[in-house]
C-alpha cells in the first residue's frame, strides 16, 4: 500500500498538452476516482502512476519517495486495462500466475496465490480455459485476479466496467467495493460515469481538458459543485441551469448584480405539477415526460431554455400543455456567468 | 454461369502455373532416347533411372543439406532481427517510425546484381568464401526488410494494452516480446519465415559466386553445373528441380494451415 503524490505533474504529446500541473494527493488504501468526459487526461493519469508514460514536468512519489526513474516492473503496481488484456495464448490459471512467475516465484507458490485469488473471485472452475473461452464478466474477474494475485502496492482500475452490460456492471461494481474493503490496496479508478465514481469512491477528482475541477468526497461534490462543470457533470439527470433573472425573489450576495448570476437546480430538487399553489413556480411548456418507475422526469421549455422536473407517476402532465415547475429557494446554486465559479 | 466462369479461370490459372512443374514430371521419367525427340508427347516408357542417377552421380545429399542450413540459417537470423526490430518500431515507439521503415525498404531496392561484387570482396577480405556462413549472412540481409515490414504490419494490430500489461505485470521490454507478443505473432513469423526461406532455398546469384566447391554448394548451384562437357542431361536436371521442390512444397503445405488457423483464431482480440 502506498500514498500516490502528484507534484505539478504536466503531460504533453507533442503541442497537445493532456494534464496541466495536477496536485494532488492520493491517500494510502483510499478508493480515487478519477472522472471526466472523454479525452480529459484521465487515462493517461494511470499510465503516469504505472510508469508506462513519463511526465513532462513535475514529480511522481509513492509514500515520499519519487518514483518517475523506476520502469512499470519496478514500481509494484498492478492495472487492469478497459479491454482487460488478457493473454489470450496462456490459460485463466497461467494468466492469473504470470505476474508471480515473471517474480521467479516457485510453481507451488504460484499455484496456491492463483487457487486463493480465484476462490475468492469465484472463477476456481474456469481455470484451465483459454480467455476467448470466457464470457465479458469472466475476463473482467480474470484481470482483477491477474492484478491482486500479487497484493500490490497500487491498484489502478481504467474504465473496467465500460464493457460490461448494465445489470452486469451493477454487480461486479458492488465486487470492486467488496475487494478494496478485503484487500485494503489504495485503488486508483478511471471512468468517465459520475454515477460509478459516486458509487465507488472515497474521494473523486473531476478532470476537464487536463485540469482537475474539483477534489473532494463524492457527497461535497454533489451538494457543493466549484463550478458549474463539476455540477452539470455530477448527478443524473445533470442540474439545469437557469438565467437568474428568471428566478423570482432570489436572494444574492450583496455586491453580485442579477444578470452575472447563473442558477442551478437539480432536478431532483424541482417539483412538477399542472397547478401548484406556490406562488413562485415557474410556468413552461411541458416537451416529453421520461418515465423511470418511481419518477416521472419531465422536461420543459422555459424562456428557450430547458429545465427538467420530478413529477408523481400518478400525475404527470401532459406534454405540450403548461406546468408548473417549483423549487425550495434553500436548494438552489448559484455561480458567476462569467467564469463558472460558485457563489453561494 | 458464373460459377463455371470462376472454375474456368480458376484452371487457366492453375494450368498456366502448373504447366512447366507438369513438363518436369514427364521430361523426369522419360528414357534417354525420348527426351530430345517430339513427338512422343507423353513417354511410352516410365523410368526411374534419372532419378537414381542424381543420387548416384552428384554428390546430390550433400547440396540438400547445405541448402537446408543455409535456408535456415537465414531464416533464424532475419526472424530474429526482423521480430526485434519490428517490436522497437510498433509497441516501443521509436521515433522516426515512418523514416525508418522507408529506409528499410530502399535498401532492398538495390539489383542484386549490382552489388553482387563489392559484397564478393567483402566475404573474401572477410574469408568466407566457399563457406555457408556467407550464403547465410547475404540471405539474411536481403530478405531482413521483408521480414521487418511484414512484421511490422503484423505486431501493429497486436493491441498496445497487451504491451502495457506485460509491462505492467513484470515484464522487462525483451520479456514482453518473448512471452506475450511473439507467442501472438506466430502466424505472422510463419508467413514470414515462410517467405525467407523459400528466397533462400531457390536463390542461384549469390550462391553461383559465393561458392566454389561441393563444400558449400547449394542446390540450385549444383543443379546448374550438371551439364557436362558433350550433352545436357535434361532428364536429371528435371528429376532433381523436382526433387528439391518437394521440401518446399511439403513446408508450405504444413504451415499454410498454421497461417489460416491463427488469423482465424482470433487470438488478437483478448
Amino acid at each position: 500500500m502506498a500514498a500516490i503524490e502528484f507534484d505539478g505533474v504536466s503531460k504533453r504529446f507533442g503541442q497537445v498538452t493532456v494534464l496541466e500541473d495536477l496536485r494532488l494527493t492520493i491517500e494510502e488504501g483510499e478508493f480515487f476516482t478519477f472522472v471526466g468526459p472523454s479525452g480529459c487526461g484521465k487515462s493517461t493519469t494511470l499510465s503516469l502512476i504505472a510508469g508506462l508514460e513519463r511526465p513532462t514536468s513535475g514529480r511522481i512519489r509513492f509514500d515520499g519517495e519519487p518514483v518517475d526513474h523506476l520502469a512499470p516492473r519496478d514500481r509494484d503496481v498492478a492495472m487492469v486495462f478497459q479491454s482487460y488484456a488478457l493473454y489470450p495464448h496462456m490459460s485463466v490459471a497461467e494468466n492469473i500466475g504470470f505476474p508471480l512467475k515473471l517474480r521467479g516465484a516457485a510453481p507451488r507458490e504460484i499455484d496456491d496465490a492463483v487457487a486463493e485469488v480465484a476462490r475468492r473471485l469465484g472463477i476456481e472452475t474456469l481455470l484451465a480455459r483459454r480467455p476467448r473461452e470466457l464470457s465479458g464478466g469472466q475476463r473482467q474477474r480474470v484481470a482483477l485476479g491477474r492484478a491482486l494475485v500479487r497484493r500490490p502496492r497500487v491498484f489502478l482500475l481504467d474504465e473496467p466496467l465500460s464493457n460490461l452490460d448494465a445489470r452486469l456492471r451493477l454487480e461486479m461494481r458492488a465486487e470492486l467495493k467488496r475487494l478494496h474493503g478485503e484487500y485494503g490496496i489504495t485503488t486508483v479508478y478511471v471512468t468517465h460515469d459520475q454515477e460509478e465514481a459516486m458509487a465507488l469512491s472515497d474521494r473523486v477528482a473531476v478532470l476537464n481538458a487536463g485540469r482537475v475541477e474539483q477534489c473532494g468526497p463524492p457527497l461535497e461534490l454533489y451538494h457543493a459543485p466549484a463550478n458549474t462543470f463539476v455540477a452539470g457533470f455530477v448527478g443524473s439527470p445533470p442540474m439545469n441551469f437557469l438565467d437568474a433573472r428568471l428566478v423570482p425573489d432570489l436572494e444574492l450576495p450583496r455586491d453580485v448584480a442579477l444578470d452575472e448570476v447563473v442558477v442551478g437546480v437539480r432536478p431532483t430538487d424541482v417539483r412538477v405539477t399542472e397547478a401548484s399553489d406556490d406562488p413562485r413556480a415557474l410556468d413552461a411548456r411541458v416537451l416529453l415526460a421520461e418515465p423511470t418507475g418511481d419518477d416521472v422526469w419531465v422536461v420543459g421549455l422555459l424562456e428557450g431554455e430547458r429545465i427538467v422536473g420530478r413529477a408523481l407517476p400518478s400525475a404527470v402532465p401532459v406534454p405540450g400543455g403548461i406546468a408548473r415547475f417549483a423549487f425550495a429557494r434553500e436548494r438552489l446554486h448559484l455561480f458567476d456567468r462569467a467564469s463558472g465559479r460558485r457563489i453561494a | 454461369m458464373r460459377r463455371a466462369a470462376t472454375y474456368l479461370g480458376v484452371l487457366v490459372v492453375a494450368a498456366y502455373c502448373l504447366a512447366p512443374l507438369a513438363w518436369q514430371l514427364v521430361t523426369s521419367v522419360r528414357t534417354p532416347a525420348e527426351l530430345t525427340t517430339l513427338p512422343p508427347l507423353l513417354p511410352t516408357r516410365i523410368t526411374i533411372e534419372h532419378y537414381a542417377a542424381v543420387f548416384t552421380g552428384h554428390p546430390f545429399p550433400r547440396m540438400l543439406l547445405n541448402s537446408f542450413v543455409v535456408a535456415g540459417g537465414a531464416t533464424a537470423i532475419a526472424l530474429a532481427f526482423g521480430a526485434a526490430a519490428a517490436f522497437a518500431l510498433t509497441k516501443m515507439r521509436a521515433r522516426g517510425f515512418g523514416a525508418i521503415l522507408a529506409l528499410v525498404l530502399a535498401t532492398s531496392m538495390f539489383p542484386p546484381i549490382s552489388i553482387v561484387s563489392p559484397l564478393y570482396l567483402l566475404i573474401n577480405a572477410l574469408g568466407l568464401r566457399d563457406t555457408l556462413a556467407a550464403l547465410i549472412l547475404t540471405y539474411a540481409g536481403f530478405t531482413l526488410p521483408l521480414a521487418i515490414w511484414v512484421l511490422t504490419s503484423f505486431l501493429r494490430e497486436l493491441p498496445d494494452e497487451l504491451y502495457s500489461a506485460a509491462r505492467v505485470d513484470g515484464c522487462t521490454p525483451r520479456q514482453a516480446l518473448v512471452r506475450v507478443i511473439l507467442p501472438l505473432a506466430a502466424p505472422g513469423l510463419v508467413a514470414t519465415g515462410l517467405l525467407v526461406f523459400i528466397f533462400a532455398w531457390n536463390e542461384f546469384l549469390f550462391a553461383l559466386t559465393f561458392t566454389a566447391t561441393e563444400r558449400s554448394r547449394t542446390v540450385p548451384v549444383g543443379i546448374a553445373l550438371f551439364p557436362g562437357l558433350h550433352e545436357v542431361p535434361w532428364g536429371e536436371i528435371a528429376a532433381a528441380s523436382l526433387l528439391v521442390t518437394v521440401p518446399v512444397f511439403v513446408l508450405v503445405l504444413r504451415f499454410q494451415r498454421r497461417i489460416v488457423e491463427g488469423l482465424t483464431a482470433g487470438a488478437v482480440k483478448g
